[in-house]
């Protein structure tokens, strides 16, 4: 009962300021939807388009994950391992990852065009560089005594790689997993701006086209709240997994 | 006292023949250890003692098979060394228990591999030995981070014995414990060891330690080392604490220690940065 209440009372603060900056008319109350007309607004779009929003962005935000990790756990893994590699790649990564994906678009509209698959390849970027980078300084870590007393106890490459290296991976990969996910979140809005005809970016972009700032609000919102949910159950999942470390990065 | 036997009528396990070390280092060739000769026989306690940096992990990483001498040869029962193996157990400085495993699971590590094969009821029973010696049975599922620093070392040595190992090889192994916890490691090693006859190098830079628990000590001198002296210790075992109150005790002590405070003025002098 307390816990619930500490959890609920920064938003519920959050509200309150909400309200005041409205009512108070510090900024131009037309400029600023009142909560309760963001919430009916997101009631009303609950009944049409919202849930196809929700479902395409959380897709496209699911596969570019997907694909970003699936090529950053292997790729991070080397790069920390083979240290020698490190210094020449280190800087290729970071020239990348500096790039901004809005300036992206252009470039990867004219070589994936403007489908689905445009939208997947920027969160693809962001989550790859995202989680590239966690993933190696990780496995940089791991002390090489691990796997010295493993071949004192008899361990063959092989059992090395799949008793030692693979557990002392595992934090790091949920790691870069959940550093992605918020990146890719982050990136949504900018990789809808591809021609979206559904998506929380586009709902966005649309409305801004016709100034309705209720609606901008609830696709805010949305965003956030997903992104949280997700966190939170990556969270629940690392505990579950990792049960033996004594902090959850 | 108990009679010491007589150690030249085992056979030779281990021998260093002139060994050097040299690293390659960022200022160029660093000499380690410069003509070291030694031999351990069968089921002797040896501790190898000598200021830090000296080159002791070193000499133990040899015969551990991570270290291949720059010159000379070490021999293992009269065959040179190809690599780690499981015949030598390995105690290490920082103990490197698994984290990700329980207690058991660590002691268990290394009887699930295809080198050891052991049997599931066999593995099951030898976890259980070592973890009832150990004092670890109420700790079979805990995870090594809620232990302390003494159980973390019996974990370690839990797990190195589970194997069998006919060499062990401890590097400094309660160097980091209190002196309570350490005086009772030091007196479950020895009991340990008298109901499983071991051929066993110690590293250690106690003075008390060697003289208290090994058969044999190799004094080194600083880096790079040389053997200062071999002294033979008239004790034989089993030992117990009251060993320490006794005047060859004492008198052992006093000369081991002024050997190797000695050189630990050399590596002082040493450390001294050279004017240019
Ligand atoms: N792989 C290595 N490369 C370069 N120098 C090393 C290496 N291993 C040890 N040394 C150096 O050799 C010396 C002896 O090290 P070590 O055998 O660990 O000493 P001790 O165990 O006696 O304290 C130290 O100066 C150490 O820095
Ligand atoms: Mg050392």
């Amino acid at each position: 009962m307390r816990r619930v209440a500490l959890i609920l009372a920064p938003w519920l603060g959050i509200v309150a300021v909400w309200y005041a900056v409205h009512y108070t008319a510090i900024v131009n109350p037309a400029l600023v939807p009142t909560p309760h007309a963001v919430a009916a607004q997101l009631l009303t779009l609950a009944g049409q388009r919202l849930p196809l929003d929700i479902w395409m962005s959380t897709q496209r935000v699911f596969l570019g994950v997907f694909f970003g990790i699936v090529l950053a756990v292997p790729v991070g893994f080397v790069l920390g391992w083979y240290r020698n590699l490190r210094g020449f790649i280190d800087p290729l990564i970071n020239f990348f990852r500096a790039l901004p994906p809005i300036a992206l678009i252009p470039l990867v509209i004219v070589y994936f065009g403007i489908d689905e698959l445009s939208k997947v390849v920027i969160l693809f970027y962001a989550s790859f560089f995202a989680g590239v980078i966690v993933m190696y300084e990780g496995i940089a870590q791991i002390s090489p005594i691990y796997l010295r007393v493993a071949r004192t106890l008899g361990a063959s490459d092989a059992e090395i790689f799949v008793k030692v290296i693979v557990p002392l991976t595992v934090p790091h990969t949920l790691t870069a997993l959940r550093v992605a996910l918020g990146v890719a979140w982050a990136t949504l809005v900018a990789s809808e701006l591809i021609a979206a005809q559904q998506g929380l970016g586009s709902l966005i972009q649309n409305a801004a086209s016709f100034f309705q700032l209720d609606i901008i609000y609830v696709g805010i919102i949305c965003i956030g709240f997903i992104a949280l949910a997700m966190d939170i159950a990556l969270r629940k999942l690392t505990r579950r997994l990792i049960a033996w470390q004594e902090r959850i990065a | 006292m108990i009679p010491v036997p007589d150690r030249t009528a085992r056979p030779t396990r281990i021998s260093f023949d002139h060994v050097s070390v040299e690293f390659a280092t960022a200022n160029g060739p660093l000499k380690v250890v410069d003509d070291v000769s030694y031999d351990v026989r069968d089921g002797e306690f040896v501790s190898i003692i000598g200021p830090s940096g000296c080159g002791k992990t070193t000499m133990m990483n040899i015969v551990a098979g991570f270290v291949q001498p720059s010159g000379g040869t070490v021999l293992l029962d009269g065959k040179p060394i190809a690599g780690p193996g499981p015949d030598r157990g390995v105690i290490f400085q920082e103990y490197g228990v698994f984290p990700w495993l329980t207690v058991k699971e660590n002691i268990a590590f290394g009887l699930k591999l295809r080198a050891n094969h052991v049997a599931a009821t066999e593995r099951e029973e030898i976890c259980a030995r070592y973890m009832r010696l150990m004092g670890l049975a109420d700790f079979a599922d805990a995870w090594p981070r809620t232990l302390s620093g003494g159980m973390r070392q019996r974990l370690a040595i839990a797990r190195a014995y589970a194997v069998r190992p006919a060499f062990l090889l401890m590097d400094e192994p309660f160097g980091a414990l209190d002196a309570q916890t350490r005086s009772a490691m030091q007196d479950l090693l020895l009991e340990v060891l008298q109901t499983e006859g071991k051929t066993v190098m110690l590293i250690t830079h106690s003075v008390e330690e060697a003289v208290y628990l090994t058969s044999r000590i190799i004094v080194m001198t600083a880096r790079p080392t040389r053997i200062r002296e071999i002294i033979d210790v008239p004790f034989g075992y089993p030992r117990d604490e009251r060993l320490h109150e006794s005047p060859e005790f004492g008198a052992l002590r006093s000369h081991i220690r002024e050997l190797v405070m000695r050189e630990y003025a050399v590596q002082a002098r040493q450390f001294i940065p050279s004017s240019t």
